[in-house]
């Protein structure tokens, strides 16, 4: 094994860390502040790809990929805070429910997408300037993944941000660490419920769009991120975004650091075995949240 | 406590997600309208699910075939009652269906299947019945039973040809990628038992689980391999993501060539063609190929389907399952499974879009084999036609040695 394929499979388990923090973002957030588990965050990552899509269709060119991260930011944020509005918040006592329901929306959504756009699945083209690798050393580094990656931080930066500065971001935080007092000391619980998760939404939605950029775009595209995407929540210590984001990155090098050895499927198995140990020696995860919105359950 | 409590539900949500994958699709089963003198046959495909992309449109030339019989008159004086259920891409669903076609529904032969394991799981079905099914797509060989007609390619038509065809054009170093199931694992065995006895080199085996879309490592694996060409035997969505990923790491198809054994017309399109453009294919029926038959059949299709739909091999050969099967019931002057079975095998040759065919005694059809390169429509240029029609064999020689197939 040489080093340059060794430097590779470390740059490779950065680069899909980037997607599952993308994927996985929405799903800390709303898991964070409402206890809420949303089966159909993986149609809301699929919803962005067909967002994509369609702008590109509507405004091909070199920028037509940042046109589309915002249609899909807002698109898949306006789905997220309806689904929540309409559906989450009748049902945030009982979480099995939500669910159910979720799931329920998730099926529906895939199926919309299969009569809308046909079960055949549509191709998002890159803008030429993604097309092409950065060569560093005697390492090409695809331009797309160096993409994902700055997207990537970009969203984490920018949340990260807002959620310190500004005064929205400051209510967040309130009622992440205490919903009953944030509620008495006059917070709108609810417009920062539908809020956070309409953001949480918005991201996956920009995730969708990256996804796009790697593989198809069918109504199942979905499915195969939620599962990475929950064990990433898990992992991370359910809700906190640097846990998440932590999380994110061991499960992309473990599963990337694997392949050097076995073959992706079974990378799949070590990646799994990998997490039920790790949650063995610290159930908690990997940031464990002291909020009293915890210890009052 | 109430932090358990959370944790475990969402692990229950992660079960739940996984198992929902593969086990809770929609049935929409739709039964034909009932006449007294017709006969009833089980059409029986994944009509939703991850495999309806493939198998709605063989469905469709099935049905387009039924058609054209009932129009034309029938079969031995009985029009031909189409019975149409959905497999839900779930190999237990299928098995499950085709009971319900033989014992409530009655049919007398089911035409269905795609995945080898959907397959594996219905055998047992028609081998207990004693029924038949029309199975029309490529597999990997190494199964053997009375009551299964396989239209599709045998690995010695498909993808051993396509071998000898890289093997004459001089690639020397093979990488093998695939999709964890039954048949890219067996159909790899098979090329590495001969990559081993002519002396090439193998210079890479991966798998991928079925659908996924992480093609990162295998890339870098490629990369660092570089072999001469790269035999593909995934299926379904993982092809765009494994044509995106290499393109975007500066591998398209005329750096490192890739031989596709279940990307056709319809997949092409699908991936958007640009993609697998220069990528070869092997099959035993390309769109392009030049013959009455082939030529009746697309304009009637496109005339049904509409003039953007294209036609693969695993299409034609549901297409044409139906019409051999109508040619050994009339041979037979029987619908008796046993009967029609005995006829078809001893058939004279059928006129079918492939050219002229011919069931074996080992229940296999006898085809050419093709090598195709993809153009910039989604359609496949052929460059390479096997010397001959090739009888089938279920069991190669390097990698099942001593096991014959032999049906009475």
């Amino acid at each position: 094994m040489d080093a340059a394929f060794l430097t590779g499979q470390v740059f490779n388990g950065f680069s899909v860390a980037s997607i599952y923090i993308l994927a996985a973002l929405g799903l800390a957030l709303s898991f964070g502040l409402m206890r809420v588990i949303n089966m159909a965050h993986g149609e809301i990552l699929m919803v962005g790809s067909y967002l994509a899509y369609l702008t590109i269709l509507f405004i091909p060119g070199p920028l037509g990929i940042f046109a589309a991260m915002l249609v899909a930011f807002i698109g898949a944020g306006l789905l997220g805070a309806g689904l929540e509005a309409a559906l989450v918040s009748k049902l945030t006592a009982r979480p099995l429910d939500t669910l159910l329901a979720t799931w329920g929306v998730s099926l529906i959504l895939q199926q919309g997408a299969r009569d809308v756009f046909g079960a055949t699945g549509v191709s998002v083209t890159a803008p030429a300037w993604l097309d092409g690798a950065i060569t560093i050393g005697a390492l090409p580094l695809p331009a797309a993944r160096l993409f994902i990656m700055a997207v990537a931080v970009a969203v984490l930066g920018g949340l990260a941000l807002f959620l310190r500065m500004t005064r929205v971001g400051l209510l967040v935080r309130a009622v992440n660490q205490d919903r009953a007092t944030a509620s008495a000391m006059g917070v709108n619980v609810r417009q920062v419920d539908a809020f956070i998760f309409g953001l949480g939404a918005g991201v996956a939605g920009i995730g969708g769009v990256v996804l796009a950029l790697l593989g198809p775009v069918t109504p199942n595209v979905g499915q195969s991120y939620i599962v990475t995407a929950f064990l990433v929540v898990v992992l991370g210590g359910l809700g906190s975004m640097i846990g998440t984001t932590i999380a994110a990155v061991m499960i992309g090098l473990v599963m990337a650091l694997a392949q050097i050895f076995v073959d992706v499927s079974f990378a799949q198995v070590l990646t799994l075995l990998f997490v039920v140990l790790f949650l063995q020696f610290r159930p908690q995860g990997v940031i464990a949240i002291r909020s009293r919105a915890l210890d009052a359950e | 406590m109430g932090k358990g409590l959370h944790r475990r539900i969402l692990i229950g949500a992660l079960l739940a997600g996984t198992a929902c994958m593969s086990g809770c699709k929609k049935n929409d089963a739709a039964a034909g309208a009932g006449a007294a003198d017709a006969v009833k046959v089980g059409v029986l495909h994944s009509l939703s699910g991850t495999m309806a992309i493939s198998e709605v449109t063989v469905k469709n030339s099935t049905q387009l075939a039924i058609d054209e019989i009932n129009a034309a008159g029938g079969v031995n004086g009985k029009k031909i009652q189409a019975v149409t259920e959905d497999g839900a891409s779930d190999p237990a669903t299928f098995a499950q269906k085709a009971s319900k076609l033989i014992d409530d529904d009655g049919v007398v032969t089911v035409f269905g299947g795609w995945t080898s394991s959907s397959r594996k799981a219905m055998l047992p079905v028609f081998e207990k019945t004693k029924n038949l099914l029309w199975y029309p797509v490529q597999f990997e060989g190494n199964e053997c039973s009375p009551n299964i007609m396989y239209s599709g390619a045998q690995p010695n038509q498909q993808i051993l040809p396509a071998y000898d065809w890289a093997k004459q054009k001089g690639f020397k170093k093979i990488f093998l990628v695939g999709s964890d199931y039954v048949f890219p694992r067996t159909a790899n065995l098979i090329l590495k038992k001969h990559i081993e006895h002519d002396g090439l080199t193998m210079s890479g085996e991966e798998y991928q689980p079925m659908g996924g879309t992480d093609f990162s490592g295998v890339v870098a694996k490629i990369r660092a391999a570089k072999p001469d060409v790269i035999f593909n035997t995934l299926n379904g969505d993982s092809n765009v993501a494994f044509f995106k990923q290499m393109a975007a790491a500066g591998m398209k198809s005329d750096v490192i060539p890739v031989m596709s054994f279940s990307i056709g017309e319809q997949e092409a399109q699908a991936m958007g063609p640009s993609l697998v453009e220069g990528s070869y294919a092997g099959w035993n029926y390309f769109q392009t190929l030049d013959n009455p038959e082939n030529a009746k059949f697309v304009a009637a299709y496109k005339a049904k389907f509409g003039a953007d739909a294209v036609v693969t091999d695993p299409m034609v050969h549901g297409y044409l399952d139906v019409y051999v099967w109508k040619a050994a019931a009339e041979k037979a002057k029987s619908f008796d499974p046993a009967k029609v079975r005995a006829a078809a095998v001893t058939l004279d040759a059928v006129p079918t879009p492939l050219g002229t065919v011919k069931f074996a005694a080992n229940n296999s059809l006898v085809q050419t084999g093709y090598i195709g390169q993809a153009d910039p429509k989604g359609q496949f240029k052929i460059l390479w036609t096997s010397p001959g029609m090739i009888d089938p064999n279920p069991y190669d020689a390097l990698a099942f040695p001593g096991k014959t197939c032999t049906i009475s």
